[in-house]
């Protein structure tokens, strides 16, 4: 199946088959199948402990997995160190507590994997750090720390930071979870600017509004399973199963 | 009328300061006098022995005649042997400027303006310089054993020497420790345990006295090499533990952004973890420094005469030796005079180096 899917869809860039994944003898993923086409948006919700967070974690290989497979862009990701650096050019991760470097400046941190990884020269690491924090609206924040910067300033730098290895997909992991409220939507807009201009992107969020606006599919996760996957619309107006429905009325009910 | 509260003007002055921290009550009060009068007598008593009745001149029976003052003539007398050792008397000027010249490419290397990679051949061409001047035998210098070497230039070699190698060795060490391969990781944790659980002097003694008879028959190596060895080992030991407890301070978030962006494991650790890991253990890591720049005492054991040993061989002299008080105070000045140092620039790092990063 894996071979078919390589060779028929040029436009396929992500194609998770069967997998499974273990802590100890705790079954985390179960027979998970997933396939993303280049430009799609897919938003995975589900409730905590459901595995969505180890399944993205993943796909750059942040979490081994035991059985299964996963295609990054025609590359196998498994223990081969060569394949391992080429996807992780290929793939960028925005994460839920930033984890911007601290004793950098913010400059910096969105240079440092032009510069080590693609070995950009400093200079035009600069120029394009700096197109994509005028693109993130905080370039006056450059030579600052992230210390010295608000939380939502900083998922902001993070996601310029990410963009800034010229990925072909983007990694969310719950990007707005450790917010405060009133910082949530800034994120937000700066990623619903990134889906319009079609980058391929994975995210998952409770952000329900956001999942409307800018998925091609939802997908519903429980106990290490994919439950449901539909459009946004079909999956928030007419959920088929029980655990989703249950889900949304819990989430939406407030 | 407005209501808001104003900040009440704070009482300034040396005397407001004393009500307040002092004799804010009856029971402070007592307090503070009782430990006001131990430091006043105290006081007087150092003025009064070290200052009013000393006897400065370099004469042992004007010392004998005063007897309740000190008697810093023994220091103007044995200074230069209680500082070079053995070094010989006419060739002093050398561990003299030697000492210097270390001294000022220390300060040099620690100001965050000469961060710079030419700091790396400036040190070796340093190092083979006070080579030369040390050991002579070439440019007219005449030939200087390393066993006449002694005094404080020792204990700087052995410390500084020390402090350069057993930094970076420390570092591979607590990386090992952490490593995923297992041969790596037991070999570390054995070699900083083992370390780690025996005293230095028996290290030194090992490395004096066992060691050479590893080696094939013929092969010497230098005793103060051995020793400046085992000095190092020991250190690294104890600075893996340090910078381990560094590297688990880093958030577990840092390897993984770190990772997620392709670097590599090596780079990850140059330019993520350590640079944070090492800020955090700045406290500690000086801690082994201060006290390892006072524990190469200990090479008096295998007959290496650093600072404290030249001290001890200049009150053996029966002229002076009823006046061993105050050649311990001088070189407890010296040992001070360092180590303080040490910390006050650990301190100002620490600062410098938050400065700007906090909110």
């Amino acid at each position: 199946m894996s071979s078919n899917g390589q060779t028929s869809a040029d436009d396929m860039l992500i194609h998770v088959n069967n997998l499974n994944k273990w802590y100890g003898d705790f079954h985390v993923l179960k027979d998970i199948n997933l396939h993303v086409k280049k430009g799609e948006k897919i938003i995975i919700c589900g409730p905590s402990g459901s595995g969505k967070s180890t399944m993205i974690r993943c796909m750059n290989r942040l979490e081994k997995y035991q059985a299964g497979e996963i295609l990054i862009d025609g590359i196998l990701l498994d223990d081969n160190v060569k394949n391992l650096e080429a996807v992780r050019k290929e793939v960028a991760m925005v994460f839920q507590h930033f984890n911007l470097f601290p004793h950098m400046t913010i400059l910096d941190n969105l240079t440092l994997a032009p510069r080590l990884v693609n070995k950009m020269p400093r200079k035009d690491a600069e120029d394009m750090a700096m197109s994509y924090l005028e693109r993130v609206k905080i370039p006056q924040q450059a030579n600052k720390f992230p210390g010295q910067l608000s939380g939502g300033q900083q998922q902001r730098v993070a996601i310029a930071r990410a963009l800034c290895s010229n990925p072909r997909v983007m990694l969310f992991d719950e990007p707005t979870s450790a917010l405060d409220p009133e910082m949530i939507k800034e994120v937000l807009d700066v990623m619903v600017e990134l889906a319009e201009e079609g980058t391929t992107m994975i995210c998952v969020t409770h952000e329900m509004g956001f999942a409307k606006q800018v998925a091609d599919r939802v997908i519903f996760m429980d106990e290490g399973s994919i439950i449901e996957e539909n459009t946004p619309h079909e999956f928030f107006d007419n959920p088929q199963n029980e655990r989703t429905q249950l889900f949304l009325s819990q989430i939406l009910g407030h | 009328m407005s209501n808001v509260a104003i900040k009440p003007p704070s009482q300034g002055g040396i005397v407001n300061w004393m009500k307040e921290n002092l004799f804010s009550n009856k029971l402070n009060t007592v307090i503070s006098i009782i430990c006001i009068y131990f430091i006043v007598k105290f006081l007087v008593g150092v003025v009064d022995w070290g200052i009013l009745n000393a006897v400065f001149a370099a004469d042992a029976s004007a010392c004998k005649a005063a007897s309740d003052g000190a008697c810093w003539g023994i220091i103007s007398e044995k200074y230069r042997f209680i500082i070079f050792g053995t070094y010989p008397a006419d060739e002093q000027l050398r561990p003299l400027i030697a000492m210097v010249w270390f001294v000022g490419l220390i300060v040099c290397s620690l100001h965050r303006s000469f961060w710079k990679l030419w700091l790396i051949p400036l040190w070796v061409a340093s190092l083979i310089g006070l080579g030369v001047l040390m050991w002579g035998g070439v440019l007219g210098l005449s030939y200087v054993e390393n066993t006449q070497w002694g005094g404080l230039p020792l204990t700087l070699m052995l410390s500084v020497v020390g402090t350069v190698a057993a930094f970076p060795l420390g570092i591979l060490l607590a990386l090992g420790r952490r490593s995923e391969l297992p041969l790596i990781r037991v070999w570390c944790v054995a070699f900083i345990e083992l370390v780690r659980g025996v005293p230095l002097i028996s290290v030194l003694f090992m490395a004096s006295v066992m060691f050479p008879l590893f080696l094939p028959e013929g092969v010497t190596i230098d005793k103060l090499l051995r020793a400046q060895i085992g000095i190092i080992l020991f250190t690294s030991a104890y600075l893996a533990e340090v910078f381990r407890g560094g590297l688990q301070a880093v958030p577990k978030g840092q390897y993984e952004a770190a990772a997620a962006m392709g670097l590599t494991y090596w780079q990850t650790m140059r330019v993520v973890v350590m640079p944070q890991a090492l800020r955090i253990v700045i406290p500690p890591t000086v801690n082994s420094f201060i006290s390892m720049f006072k524990d190469t005492s200990l090479v008096l054991i295998i007959g290496l005469f650093d600072l404290l040993a030249t001290a001890k061989v200049a009150i053996t002299d029966p002229v002076w030796r009823a006046f061993y008080i105050e050649v311990y105070i001088f070189v407890a000045a010296i040992y001070f005079v360092f180590c303080y140092s040490m910390a006050s620039y650990a301190n100002n790092l620490e600062t410098e180096l938050r400065k700007g990063e906090q909110h």
